[in-house]
């Protein structure tokens, strides 16, 4: 239907049409004793550590809604390139978002020139897209990865300011996490001895943070590859509930069965055929 | 990068009173079109990002432009830009889907993706334009 009020196709990108109304919207919620639903955050410990043959990043794995823990699985480490992994903590929703796009392009990339991105790239195209959008994008991230120049470790806030620094925790559990990080870090750990390390951090964020919680998640990056282990340690208080509730079949039984096979008749055939030149 | 695009905000990249304001004959607002006006909605924008999103890419487009004549002087720019005209020329009507390849070959968009991309795509709007409206629009009878 052709509507006569528009006069121009819209641009694409973000739409700030509704600003106002869900202002008001808010406004009039709030006076009614009922609130906005809150977007899914994942109040997270997140850790990295980079050692003698690669990076070690480590998560843990509970998203929560306001109060509620809306995911005890939650997936935190997504995968950039197949040398590179990151970690999110912030809104999920941008985390996810953004890490796909940044995927995406460096995919792109390494199509184009046929060579693997670097950490640097990768780094460099998510601040410029976290400064455009000046921290509304609630994304704080952090970037491993193994590349011809080496390992490397790099934090990206949401307000694009980035740091590259060998250990690493970002999150509402990070204080926890960096405490650990900065009493038993050493430069060129060995891979097992790190992965201990970053185990502990995020273990201590997990205690001590109620935005963090259940298992918790490593991923290993070496020049041979990546080792994404999930999850490395479960929660000893996982309960016996499964996710699926699947029948067996057969559980229902069958009292009575009627076919009524559908009878078709060709009418017609024409063959067409497709100029392929 | 997009380090300096602040102060382009302040000064010409777009009149304050071009919020989306429609203007009909005699420079009155076309309340027929756009319903009634109210003075907050139309100067204030709503949101932090709405301005600098809207000149996003004039603002980019000015730096990139301004850096490359410094260093390689002004042919450089201007023969640019004038293929940049070129390209802009050749879409279909407005109330058609034009694919901008040409254009987008130019810019680089098309080895990259952002949420120009993904998000509000024009191929798949809601809301489609009534053909004459539009022409008359773009030609400035309007």
């Amino acid at each position: 239907m052709a509507l006569s009020n528009v006069v121009e196709t819209p641009a694409s990108g973000f739409n700030f049409e509704n600003v106002s109304r869900n202002v008001a919207l808010e406004g009039l919620l709030e006076g009614g004793h009922t609130k906005a639903p809150k977007p899914m955050k994942t109040g997270t410990t997140i850790a990295g550590v980079v050692c003698k043959d690669g990076v070690v990043l480590g998560a843990d794995t509970r998203a929560t809604s306001g109060e509620v823990v809306a995911d005890k699985m939650c997936a935190k480490i997504h995968y950039i390139s197949p040398n590179m992994y990151c970690c999110g903590a912030g809104t999920a929703a941008d985390t996810e978002k953004t890490t796909d796009l940044l995927s995406s392009n460096l995919t792109i990339f390494s199509m184009n020139s046929g060579r693997n991105p670097r950490v640097v790239m990768a780094v460099n195209i998510l601040q410029d897209m976290l400064f455009r959008y000046r921290g509304q994008i609630g994304a704080s991230l952090i970037l491993g990865g193994v590349d011809c120049t080496g390992n490397h470790l790099y934090t990206v806030g949401p307000y694009g300011s980035i740091d590259n620094v060998p250990y690493l925790a970002m999150g509402s559990g990070d204080l926890a996490a960096l405490g650990i990080l900065e009493d038993r870090f050493k430069p060129n750990m060995e891979l097992e001895e790190a992965k201990e390390l970053v185990r502990d951090a995020i273990h201590s964020g997990i205690m001590s943070d109620l935005g963090s919680g259940n298992n918790i998640d490593i991923c290993v990056i070496t020049k041979q590859g990546v080792d994404y282990i999930r999850p490395y340690q479960e929660s000893e208080y996982k309960d016996k509930r499964q996710r699926r509730y699947k029948y067996r079949p057969g559980t229902t039984s069958i009292l009575t069965e009627k076919i009524v096979p559908l009878e078709l008749e060709v009418v017609q055939e024409t063959v067409q055929r497709m100029d392929t030149a | 990068m997009n380090t300096r695009g602040l102060r382009s905000q302040l000064k010409d990249s777009v009149p304050v009173t071009g919020m989306g304001q429609q203007v009909g004959a005699y420079g009155v607002q076309d309340t027929l079109r756009s319903g009634f006006s109210s003075v907050k909605n139309e100067l204030l924008p709503s949101h932090a990002l709405e301005l600098s999103e809207k000149n996003f890419q004039l603002n980019q487009d000015k730096m990139n432009f301004s850096n490359l004549r410094n260093i390689q002087g002004l042919h450089a720019p201007l023969k640019l830009q004038m293929e940049y005209r070129a390209a802009r020329q050749i879409q279909r009507l407005p109330f058609l889907q034009s694919s901008h390849l040409a254009l987008d070959t130019l810019k680089g968009n098309d080895e990259s993706i952002s949420f120009e991309d993904i998000l509000n795509d024009p191929s798949q709007s809601e809301m489609v334009g009534e053909p004459h409206v539009m022409m008359e629009y773009k030609l400035g009878l309007m």
